[in-house]
């Protein structure tokens, strides 16, 4: 049974001094040294990026010469799918420790022009549906918030609660792009961008590398930190980046990928202890939370008032203040596997969910397009 | 389209591919087409040259009402985009074609915040330089 033996993060949100493989480089060495793993062990590496062969091109960057490659793209799911893959490697023996990092310089490339998502792919093929129309990518996102508005009455007040969550998470995280504590009404007062959804609605734009070293637990067991048990994965889609041809814009693929990762895990709900899921917009965090059934659908808005999801409430979700405050560096999916096996093996800091043994980790990719479900464990299935 | 705001571009036109022209030079022509499969009757957009439910390759265009109803839309405030920045803020809806398809488009002729989820509109088609897009209008019954 495979295992996460070493997480890390660069020193985000700004890396102005450093190229995305730089962010890469320093992603890696940390997760390897947190692991007490040689580069020369590494005989797998996976890495999704925005360029053709970018696991080949990381490769040649690092040194390495694996005999294990992947790079699905999922979006921002992608490093939940690559860790599910990776654990199926090492389970098999194809490969021994599977290195899989991420980095991005997004913030600093796009210098002053931030725009909370402006550009439209060429209208070219089935791109050309949704391309002309002059959508955001935000938009796509206020598309779903308003027709859940609609059906069950979520309100913005709901919505906010997420990112005032988020924000009180990120407080507490010296590497948090924002940590000035926020209320509800400071989401609702801050500019709509596409109706429904506010500025503070919308996660931050982001520097920052993220790295994990998989391996087998007969291997963890001579290294220098408690691994976390990979105990279970699945992931599933809806459809591409065209939002129109999501067949019902309220449910997403966690609907899908959620219970077959429990189900792969023999875990239920109830036994979830912390929560790492996507937050690329409050209404993303609402909606996974339906889908991967903590409630009904339609009573996510209830479900969130009142802090649940704090790191001291019921359902502690995105502990180190998701990419709504701390770091979103484009695609985020590796950040959440990180905090999730800090929370596992007690190095939470400031926000540590008291005994954390089960984690859920969900990550969304493209328009609310896929999603993929990982289950961590402190302890061995 | 010359009296566009300094620094603006033309909207973005759509690039015609073997799939989707059918579609485009109807569009043109003042009709909105639809894809409906000849075998189980699904009618569906994008074109595409298979159908999406039961796979079979035996597809036609047909001609749509142009009737719907929007089933969700929002309001586009922030668009850096040069070819639509001028024109914030805008709707743009994902509508319900009375036909079967969903498409995405946008709402015009009404204020912007008036427009609402349920509300039933028709197509109306928007010159381009060169190209027309199917938008569409609120209307009562």
């Amino acid at each position: 049974m495979a295992v996460i033996a070493g997480v890390a993060t660069s020193d985000y949100p700004h890396h102005p001094e450093l190229t995305e493989l730089g962010v890469h480089a320093i992603a890696a060495d940390r997760a390897l040294a947190d692991a007490g793993i040689s580069w020369d062990d590494v005989d797998g590496y996976a890495s999704a990026g925005f360029f053709p062969m970018h696991a080949v091109q990381l490769c040649e960057y690092f040194g390495l010469n694996p005999t294990y490659l992947d790079e699905t793209n999922t979006g921002g799911s992608s490093f939940e799918v690559l860790v599910e893959h990776a654990a199926h490697a090492v389970d098999h023996g194809d490969a021994e420790v599977v290195l899989i990092t991420y980095g991005s310089v997004q913030l600093s490339q796009m210098g002053r022009r931030l725009g909370t998502g402006g550009a439209s792919p060429p209208p070219v093929g089935p791109a050309a549906a949704d391309a002309v129309w002059g959508n955001t990518l935000v938009g796509n996102y206020a598309l779903a918030a308003a027709r859940h508005m609609h059906d069950y009455g979520t309100t913005s007040e709901q919505l906010a609660e997420i990112a005032v969550t988020m924000r009180d998470h990120a407080s507490v995280n010296p590497l948090a792009q924002y940590r000035d504590p926020i209320a509800i009404d400071d989401v609702l007062s801050s500019r709509l961008v596409a109706d429904p959804l506010h500025m503070l609605d919308c996660c931050v734009i982001s520097d920052g590398g993220a790295a994990c070293v998989v391996t087998s637990n007969e291997r963890a067991r001579d290294l220098r930190k408690p691994p976390a048990h990979i105990l279970g994965a699945a992931h599933a889609l809806t459809h591409h980046l065209n939002i129109s041809q999501m067949p019902d814009i309220t449910v997403t693929a966690a609907a899908q990928s959620g219970p077959l990762a429990l189900q792969r895990a023999g875990v239920s709900l109830a036994d979830v202890d912390v929560l790492q899921v996507y937050d690329s917009f409050t209404i993303t965090v609402l909606l996974t939370l339906e889908d991967l059934g903590f409630c009904a659908k339609g009573e996510g808005g209830r479900f969130v008032e009142g802090g649940r999801l704090r790191w001291d409430g019921p359902l502690p979700t995105n502990t180190d203040g998701g990419g709504l405050s701390a770091c979103h560096p484009g695609m985020r999916g590796m950040f959440l596997i990180v905090e999730a096996v800090r929370q596992l093996r007690g190095e939470g800091t400031a926000r540590q969910v008291a005994n954390a043994e089960v984690a859920l980790v969900h990550g969304t990719g493209g328009m609310l397009s896929t999603g993929a479900t990982l289950i961590l464990g402190s302890h061995a299935p | 389209m010359s009296d566009l705001p300094e620094g603006a571009r033309p909207r973005i036109a759509p690039i015609p591919d073997a799939e989707s022209e059918p579609f485009w030079t109807a569009v043109n022509e003042g009709r909105l087409l639809v894809q409906e499969c000849s075998v189980c009757g699904q009618r569906q957009l994008y074109g595409r040259s298979l159908c999406t439910n039961c796979h079979s390759a035996a597809l036609t265009w047909i001609e749509s009402s142009g009737l719907g109803t929007i089933y969700s839309r929002t309001i586009i405030r922030q668009n850096p985009n040069r070819s639509f920045k001028h024109l914030i803020p805008f709707v743009v809806a994902l509508v319900d074609l009375d036909d079967g398809p969903r498409m995405m488009s946008n709402v015009v002729g009404t204020p912007a915040e008036d427009v609402k989820i349920g509300d039933r509109v028709r197509v109306v088609f928007e010159p381009l330089p060169g190209a027309a897009l199917p938008m569409f209008e609120v209307f009562a019954e």
